[in-house]
């Protein structure tokens, strides 16, 4: 994904007569390094490369979920809720709290932490639904909460805003971590549903990250997408993000607007949580990593925009996935610093396109 | 003063930041149409802004019938009844003129004005229906600011220079059109530096200078003064210019 010079390198040699900005010949040739690289990775173990492709669009599945209601919030509002990653957490571990506390044979509780010698409880596809659905609402009305308390009245005062947002993590992190405590917990799938599927080529891969979280993914931007197209909310969204007070001026009641959108932003970040929550685990530390994620995302897509964050999930999922497999060299690994990379490839598309791939100006 | 005031303005002041830059504006109009002209950057648009509730930094009084404006967000200034075209059109760019006016236009064809009237009134805009906002003519952009406003059927449209940057036949077309407007029976205050259009429409002409209302003054007495043409707009004199 690190192919994001405007045009291949190639073409600035043969048009003698133009002469190419330096960074962008620095950026044609470090895609085309990493380019090279890839493929002569894919060349050595095509199975493998495959299986690190579909682990990174999974990834991405994620991170579009999360990004994409953080993306629709700033978009609109010019917020940047810091507290985007903490919704995440929270709906996972409500998530997880409420299959074992509505659903768990053995519902003490107690012997869960000390082992599971008293076996697994197995859960029902409902089981692993129901927990969904509350979590992610419960995290929607969390979003109106933190916007009406906290936000609604320092509108238009974004630093503001931030550092209140700021504020929620490190509260919401103390009390998380006091309530769920440091082990990571994961929400169980419904046992039902296979662990894995047989893909030619790549052999065994899992079967929720493939089918629950891509098509999670794939569904939330297609209603994400035919809500800003086709509806009348959608268009007051993309006329607020464009010019917001005329707007209201044209007797539209913004605040109404402004809370949809959160509710609808941090419905999905909790929605994002227990995908997350089922599909990695939960744990401290994830509130931060998935804002840093989401803010990624949103960097290299371009503030604001639905078709960025999908563009930018896909780049920072293969990025991290490519990472976590291809930085060993010889006898060096390297993928602790894998993490690197995502920077690397956030100043690279800021380089080229200072305002992310699909942004524009504020 | 007109005896059927319907919006009174009194004591406004409006800052930009420690700019102090409405200064105690005091004025009220009636139904019949009234503009405010007066060089660049006296306050005009300030003023358009402060009444509508799209600044923060006011005080004062604005009253609409009898109710207290200032302090409200825009929307509910708007369900006032109150219509702003705002200097420089402010279209949304991301939006075709269709989904302008289905942005206003809540569905409920009670009202009197609907998509259907306004691309009568305006049939070069159900031409272009489908064109996005930034690819239209300065004049086809205009119809469009004016169009999205008539929708919420105002009692009051307030216009700040509509007729900047359009050419003279788009002007006249313009002036009609706001004619019919006012025929109608829709309160009209317009901001104007075109002096010709101002005079056309509208009567009665108050003077801001400096952040303040500081004359007022009919188009006839303006058309024959060339001297206070001069004074308050700083431009050419009208007979000079034909
Ligand atoms: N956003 C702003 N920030 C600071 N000063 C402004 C702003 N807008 C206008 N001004 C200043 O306020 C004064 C009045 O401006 P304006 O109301 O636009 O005048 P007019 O519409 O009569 O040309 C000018 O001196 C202008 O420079
Ligand atoms: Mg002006």
């Amino acid at each position: 994904m690190a192919t994001s010079a405007p045009e291949p390198l190639s073409a600035g040699i043969e048009a003698p007569g133009r002469l190419r900005q330096p960074k962008q010949v620095i950026g044609g040739a470090v895609a085309a390094l990493v380019a090279g690289w890839l493929i002569v990775k894919a060349v050595g173990n095509f199975g493998g490369f495959l299986n690190a492709t579909l682990l990174g669009l999974t990834l991405a599945g994620l991170y579009f979920v999360v990004a994409s209601g953080f993306t629709l919030i700033f978009g609109l509002m010019r917020t940047i809720n810091m507290a985007h990653g903490s919704l995440y957490l929270l709906g996972g571990y409500i998530a997880f709290e409420l299959q074992e506390k509505l659903f768990s044979d053995n519902k003490g509780g107690f012997e869960l932490s000390i082992g599971q010698s008293s076996g697994e409880t197995q859960y029902s596809t409902i089981e692993w639904l129901v927990p969904l659905l509350i979590a992610a609402l419960a995290m929607g009305v969390l979003g109106v909460l933190i916007y009406q308390l906290l936000l609604r009245w320092n509108q238009g005062q974004e630093l503001r805003q931030a550092l209140i947002t700021i504020a929620v993590i490190i509260i919401a992190g103390d009390q998380m971590l006091a309530h769920f405590g440091g082990v990571a917990k994961d929400i169980k799938l419904p046992a039902s549903w296979p662990t894995s599927v047989d893909i030619p080529l790549i052999g065994s891969f899992g079967f929720f990250r493939l089918t629950i979280v891509l098509g999670s993914a794939i569904l939330v931007g297609l209603l994400l997408w035919w809500m800003i197209k086709r509806t009348r909310f959608g268009l007051i969204t993309r006329a607020g993000v464009d010019d917001r007070d005329m707007v209201s001026a044209l007797g539209i009641n913004i605040p109404l607007v402004f809370a949809a959108a959160f509710f609808i932003g941090s419905l999905l970040a909790g929605f994002g949580g227990v995908l997350g929550g089922s599909m990695l685990s939960l744990q401290p530390g994830q509130d931060s990593a998935f804002l840093l994620n989401s803010l990624v995302v949103v960097i290299i897509g371009g503030m604001g925009s639905l078709g960025g964050a999908a563009v930018g999930a896909v780049a920072l999922g293969l990025v991290q996935a490519y990472g976590a497999s291809y930085l060993v060299f010889g006898g060096t690994d390297l993928t602790n610093y894998s993490i690197l990379l995502t920077f690397g490839l956030v100043v690279a598309v800021l380089a080229v396109r200072p305002y992310g791939l699909f942004g524009r100006p504020a | 003063m007109p005896p059927d005031a319907i919006l009174e303005v009194k004591n406004l002041n409006a800052y930009y930041g420690p700019a102090h830059v409405l200064q105690d504006v005091s004025f009220e109009i009636g139904s019949e149409p009234t503009a405010i002209i007066g060089r660049n950057g006296m306050g005009k648009s300030t003023l358009c802004l402060s009444i509508m509730g799209m600044l923060q930094k006011v005080d004062g009084s604005v009253r609409f019938h009898g109710e207290e404006l200032l302090g409200k967000p825009p929307y509910k200034v708007a369900a006032a009844g109150l219509a702003f075209v705002p200097q420089g059109r402010r279209l949304f760019q991301s939006l075709t003129v269709e989904e302008h006016l289905r942005l206003v236009s809540n569905g409920n064809g009670n009202g009197r004005w609907n998509t259907e009237r306004i691309y009568e009134l305006f049939p070069r805009l159900a031409e272009r229906r489908r064109s996005g906002a930034m690819q239209l003519s300065g004049g086809e952009q205009q119809m469009l600011a004016i169009a999205r406003s008539l929708l919420l059927d105002p009692k009051l449209l307030i216009m700040d220079e509509p007729s900047e940057g359009l050419a003279p036949a788009v002007i006249d077309h313009l002036i009609d059109a706001i004619r019919g407007l006012s025929a109608e029976g829709t309160a009209i205050l317009l901001v104007e530096q075109n002096l010709s259009v101002a005079t056309e429409l509208a009567d009665r002409h108050l003077v801001m200078v400096a952040g303040r209302i500081a004359a007022e003054t009919t188009a006839d007495e303006l058309e024959n003064d060339p001297d206070a043409q001069r004074r308050y707009l700083g431009v050419e004199p009208l007979a000079e210019e034909a």
